[in-house]
């Protein structure tokens, strides 16, 4: 408190209009300006800094899942490899240059605030919500085609799609029947010591044979052709993962990260299209102005990491060779 | 402050702002059109087999993709250079983090029991019988 009766002596007092400096004439200039601040620029470095910290808090957060990625993927090089197949790089794409053009107008946005340009602000702010809404709404078509397959997350990635796939799993042999659980279940008469947890030795899967046909005439045997067909670069998407003999191990991993960090990515743009919509009605009643369009800017900013994150995400998920 | 706004001399005939940066129209086209040829160039990268310097290829391009948009979208050229210093020191922080757990990870991989994990293993064997009962 009494750092700030010094501070309010020396400067005369500016919120209250008595003193000779430069900080009551601005304050009675400029309506928006704080009483705590002296100057515009001080209320605008200010306030741009508080975004900056904010958007550093943000880096940290989505670079943990960036280095949850790497551990991932440095673990199962194969499961991101394969699994990339099932992601629509044409549909990523598109979300992307959508992405950029709405980080455009958003620039644009804030160089028509800046120059008093309401018309434009308004054109501009909605081009970015537009933009913004698009790419939520491929993200709805991507995230439903997946689950109608089941490429989901956990314990779900390995749920039967349909029928047929229902009736395969019905004639498998009982797990109690499994060679492999006999051979990698710990053998109670072993030691702890001796049990050979690293050494567990790896089954041929040849040597398991899959069913010749299943229930109501489906040909299991054609079902594993055409998931492989699916994965020789026909149309991966439409292949059942499930049936696929080529799925490596722990290939639910991917699809847990890839929906982590882009559905993280995903909620960022829901609270962007909140924030732009409230810009573009701030904007539209004349809110802003050359004097003042500190939101536009800062919400800029916020929109442009959306981006950012975007940029990382799009190659690390979508164009994994 | 009037002196907050000299710096900006673009865009003659237009108000200037009272404060920040004003970017020419032409700085922010070719910015953007720079992005758009870059996610051309990034998509058309993945095609290509480099082996192990795919992966390092797409993160240079996303790298420049982002110091493109950080510099002329975000206005970090022009703007405090404190500013930048809360960017750069919140991506050293995450760098930092990513080399740890990676030295981590690495000392650790060979201990590793391949597979899935005992549980999942189990409900594949009872579930999905075409599912990877083994390593490679």
């Amino acid at each position: 408190m009494s750092h700030s009766h010094a501070h309010a002596d020396s400067h005369g007092h500016d919120a209250h209009g008595h003193g000779g400096h430069h900080a009551h004439g601005d304050h009675a200039k400029y309506p928006f300006l704080a009483h705590h601040f002296d100057t515009p620029n001080q209320q605008f470095d200010s306030g741009k800094l508080g975004m900056w910290v904010f958007l550093a808090t943000e880096v940290l957060f989505f670079g943990a899942l960036f280095v949850m990625y790497a551990i991932l993927r440095f673990k199962n090089p194969e499961v991101f490899s394969y699994s990339a197949n099932y992601l629509n790089t044409i549909l990523g794409g598109v979300n992307t240059c959508v992405l950029i053009l709405s980080s455009l107008t958003m620039a644009l946005a804030v160089r028509a605030a800046q120059t008093n340009k309401k018309g434009m602000l308004v054109t501009c702010l909605a081009l970015t919500l537009a933009g913004a809404v698009g790419f939520m709404v491929i993200k709805y078509f991507e995230y439903t085609h997946k689950f109608d397959v089941n490429l989901k997350w956990g314990i779900n990635f390995y749920q039967p799609v349909n029928d047929a796939e229902k009736a395969i799993v019905t004639t498998e042999p009982k797990p109690v029947e499994n060679p492999v659980l006999a051979i990698t279940s710990p053998n109670p008469s072993a030691g702890v010591e001796t049990a050979p947890i690293v050494a567990t030795p790896a089954v041929d899967r040849s040597a398991i044979a899959p069913p010749k046909t299943g229930p109501d005439g489906v040909s299991t045997v054609a079902m594993v052709e055409k998931a492989a067909e699916g994965t020789h670069g026909i149309a991966p998407e439409a292949s059942a993962h499930l049936v696929d003999p080529a799925m490596p191990v722990n290939t639910h991993q991917f699809f847990a990260i890839y929906y982590i960090m882009t559905g993280l990515h995903g909620i960022h743009v829901v609270i962007g299209i909140g924030v732009i919509g409230w810009l573009l009605f701030a904007a539209m009643r004349g809110r802003f102005s050359s004097d003042y369009y500190t939101p536009v800017d800062l919400v800029g900013l916020y929109w442009h990491v959306v981006d950012l994150v975007w940029i990382f995400l799009f190659p690390l998920f979508y164009l994994i060779h | 402050m009037a002196s907050g706004t000299s710096h900006a001399h673009h865009g003659h005939g237009e108000p200037h702002p009272l404060v920040g940066h004003l970017v020419p129209y032409s700085t922010l086209f070719a910015t953007g059109f720079a992005l758009l040829v870059l996610t051309v160039v990034t998509v058309a990268a993945r095609y290509i087999n480099l082996g192990e310097a795919n992966i390092y290829l797409a993160i240079g391009i996303a790298v420049v993709k982002a110091t493109l948009v950080s510099l002329f979208f975000m206005h970090l050229r022009w703007d405090r250079p404190f500013n930048l210093l809360v960017l750069v020191g919140s991506m050293l922080f995450v760098i930092l983090m990513m080399v740890f757990c990676m030295m981590d990870v690495g000392q650790y991989m060979s201990s590793q029991v391949p597979g899935n994990a005992p549980e999942v293993q189990k409900y594949l064997d009872a579930n999905a019988p075409f599912a990877p009962i083994t390593t490679k």
